[in-house]
């Protein structure tokens, strides 16, 4: 699908280059100043409509994303939809195409079906802007969790990162190994084996297009040369130990307890004891590290509250980097350029 | 009513004929093949085969004509019409129907439609079990009786593996062949691809190749240890694969099929998360389709059978998880065929007919089909293997469109089908 007036879509972190990636977050700096004015409005999206599509419950995304339009000056409509179009007996493409037929600018949506966004914008005149699709993407949350990491790190090449928890379920540790090892981190996961899979560490290998198959129609561009990554750059580790060892940065991801039911994991007691972010793990990193968590946080089950507490905690600091970066990704998805 | 079959080039794997060969048909059957110096007949009509291959009819063990009971997806009719356009003069239609074609009654009306549209053969394979729920025997020897050719609980494969043994000991009496969609499904449960790279790649649920060779694993030692003769449905994975083959060196009495799909597409095509990709077995990773390849090769897979599943748009139109499995296969089957097996190098042209019509009919036992022998029924497949064609979705005879293939070009073709000596198909 052909986008208007220079649209673009932000699917997912995997097919942009870490030129387009360092592009969204110098465009994300220059919107913070805008969060912290007496008068936290701007006229550049006057004009332009945004819908947030979502399909699965969310506080804190929906809450930013709303905040980021409205600072810009969008009109931002919130729509929730209990589960699935499929409740309503519409399906997913005619939901696409009814809210298409009200032109809006740019529809952002989060759905519990991995590949939701990338459907979409197959059919969809609006920039289509991933908020979280099942277990595939987040994009914005890897872009202001970086937005974290420059902040206290200054830059990513060979920096050490360990991504501890559901591997297997995790959009955010999807988004963030594809971000951080593009821009030249190297990432080491860790969690219970039920959910680190076998062959986890070729994730970031399959980036190239398969032969004969068409390609993402409305994506953004496919990542250039300068988004190589080595192999060397995604570990994975046995023990919870090995990855924290020697890290400048500890992401925790949350375990998301109905996926209880599949007995993924014995109990979350266990899971704490054996796989929880402590003090004394914590003290394995480097002394300057920094711990991050998407939340919303279970304390005591995968990060003992006196952690998500302390200093070295900037769990708050991604929040609030989080409205800059989807000003600037709403910004750059109805036509604005990134700072040169 | 007499009709020759002219100038064309016979190749008729079970009678070991691959020659220049005029087929006289008359009353339904073949009664006599001529040689092209031979005068036919008096008062014969001809139908001119110059530069065209002239197979046995092609018997696809394995699609889903929907009727009754989701005419919206496709009716044993339009299932007909689209057979008939891709090459295949029979068809077997799995019994999950709706209710399932677990008793007599269902699977007469079935030929009955069949009969009514006068289109392709319609063979239908009964369920396993009551409902296809895994738990009583189906009335076997009863549906046998009323014309079917197999037993089958495809798409939910019986879990039980003392009641399978059960089902492979009475279907032995009648001489049915137990089909197997082999799929573990405590592996498999909430599964919507492969799983391997691509699945984790795109955070979408995998099917791992093992969920299918465990229950090939098992199905063969039932079928070791009962003498029942097995047919695995649309083989996928290397493992059973490598496990058919060893069945079969130690004779065990074990067939198995592969699909179009499985042969030509691999996990990497549901990047896009278009649901037309979208299917059970998933296309698997590039090892196993290598493994695909090797075992039509070496002869360890029998036959092609399309899995024709037909979906409503709509159906489709949705999440990819939430989705149904399955795509129509039966106007790509023979051009996939030739694209990926016989134009590459990896089959000839007998063994793509043995493939599909021989040994077919030999799985099934269907008797006077598979051949162009004088006596055989007159169901002949005529092929022009340097037709150029396009497959367009919009012009399927299907009453569905969900083929990943909308768009694909094609080298060979069927160009004229024949059912019991009548013309149903010309290109």
């Amino acid at each position: 699908m052909e986008k208007p007036f220079r649209r673009r879509d932000l699917l997912g972190i995997r097919e942009l280059s870490a030129a387009e990636i360092k592009g969204i977050l110098d465009t994300s700096e220059n919107f913070l100043e805008v969060n912290v004015r007496e008068i936290k409005k701007v006229p550049t999206l006057r004009g332009k409509t945004v819908i947030n599509l979502f399909f699965e419950n969310s506080t804190r995304t929906r809450t930013s994303f709303e905040l980021a339009a409205k600072r810009l000056s969008a009109d931002a409509v919130n729509i929730s939809v209990a589960s699935s179009s499929l409740s309503k007996g519409e399906t997913l493409v005619d939901t696409a195409l009814n809210l298409d037929a009200m032109n809006p600018d740019c529809i952002v949506v989060r759905h519990g079906s991995a590949g939701v966004p990338y459907q979409l914008a197959k059919v969809s005149k609006a920039a289509i802007i991933n908020a979280g699709d099942g277990s595939n993407e987040h994009p914005t949350q890897a872009l202001l969790d970086a937005m974290t990491i420059r902040e206290h790190k200054k830059q990513f090449d060979g920096l050490e990162v360990a991504i501890v928890g559901d591997i297997l379920h995790s959009r955010v540790a999807r988004s963030n190994i594809h971000l951080l090892t593009k821009l030249g981190a190297r990432v080491r996961v860790a969690g219970p084996g039920t959910l680190v899979p076998n062959g986890f560490e070729h994730l970031i290998h399959l980036g190239e297009r398969p032969s004969g198959s068409p390609p993402y129609e409305g994506g953004v561009a496919a990542a250039s040369a300068d988004g190589v990554v080595l192999p060397q750059q995604l570990q994975v580790c046995e023990h919870i130990e090995d990855a924290i060892r020697g890290a400048d940065v500890v992401m925790i991801l949350r375990i998301q307890r109905e996926r209880q039911d599949a007995a993924y994991f014995p109990t979350l007691r266990e899971y704490s004891i054996h796989y929880g972010l402590t003090n004394e793990r914590l003290d394995l990193a480097k002394k300057d590290a920094i711990v991050l968590h998407p939340g919303p946080m279970n304390r005591g089950i995968e990060i003992a509250s006196e952690v998500a507490d302390s200093s070295r905690s900037l769990i708050l600091d991604q929040v609030k980097y989080g409205v800059a970066v989807r000003m600037a990704v709403l910004y750059l998805a109805t036509g604005g350029s990134a700072p040169t | 009513m007499k009709l020759l079959i002219a100038n064309g080039h016979l190749i008729d794997p079970a009678a070991q004929e691959n020659t220049g060969m005029n087929v006289l048909i008359e009353d339904g059957k073949v009664s006599a093949w001529l040689r092209p110096n031979e005068k036919p007949p008096e008062g014969c009509e001809v139908f001119d085969a110059s530069g065209l291959l002239v197979a046995p009819g092609f018997i696809d063990l394995h699609v889903h004509l929907r009727e009754p009971g989701q005419e919206h997806k496709e009716t044993i009719a339009s299932g007909a019409a689209a057979a008939v356009a891709g090459g295949w003069t029979s068809v077997c239609p799995m019994p999950n129907t709706n209710p399932v074609n677990d008793n007599a009654a269902i699977t007469r009306y079935m030929i009955e439609q069949a009969e009514h549209a006068g289109l392709a053969n319609v063979f239908p394979i009964g369920a396993i079990t009551k409902s296809s729920d895994g738990a009583e025997l189906a009335e076997m020897g009863e549906m046998k009786a009323a014309g079917a050719v197999a037993v089958s609980d495809d798409g939910r494969p019986v879990p039980n593996a003392g009641i399978m043994r059960r089902a492979m000991q009475y279907a032995k009496d009648f001489g049915l062949p137990v089909i197997d969609h082999c799929e573990d499904k405590s592996l498999s449960a909430g599964g919507v691809m492969h799983e391997g790279r691509v699945s984790l790649l795109l955070g979408l649920k995998g099917m791992p190749a093992l969920a299918e060779d465990i229950d090939a694993v098992r199905d063969i030692i039932l079928a070791k240890d009962t003498g029942a003769h097995v047919h695995i449905a649309h083989v996928s994975t290397k493992g059973a694969v490598d496990a058919v083959r060893r069945a079969k060196n130690e004779g065990i009495n074990v067939t198995c099929e592969v699909t179009p799909h499985h042969f030509t597409l691999t996990d990497k095509f549901v990047e896009g998360y278009d649901t037309n990709y979208k299917m059970a077995p998933p296309l698997r990773s590039e090892e196993h389709l290598e493994a695909i390849i090797e075992g039509i090769k070496d002869g360890t897979i029998d036959a092609i059978a399309t899995d024709h599943a037909p979906h409503h748009h709509d159906e489709k139109a949705l999440e990819f998880d939430r989705a149904p499995m399955g795509i129509t296969g039966l106007e790509t089957a023979v051009g996939l065929a030739f694209n990926e097996l016989v134009h590459k190098g990896i089959i000839s042209l007998e063994r793509l007919v043995e493939m599909c019509s021989a040994n077919p009919a030999r799985i099934f036992s269907l008797e006077g089909r598979g051949t162009l022998r004088p006596g055989s029924v007159a169901d002949i497949t005529v092929i022009d293997p340097e037709a150029k064609w396009t497959y367009s979705n919009a012009e399927s005879r299907s009453r569905s469109r969900n083929s990943p293939f909308d768009g694909w070009e094609f080298t060979g073709r069927a160009v004229a089908t024949f059912v019991g000596g009548k013309l149903v198909f010309q290109a």
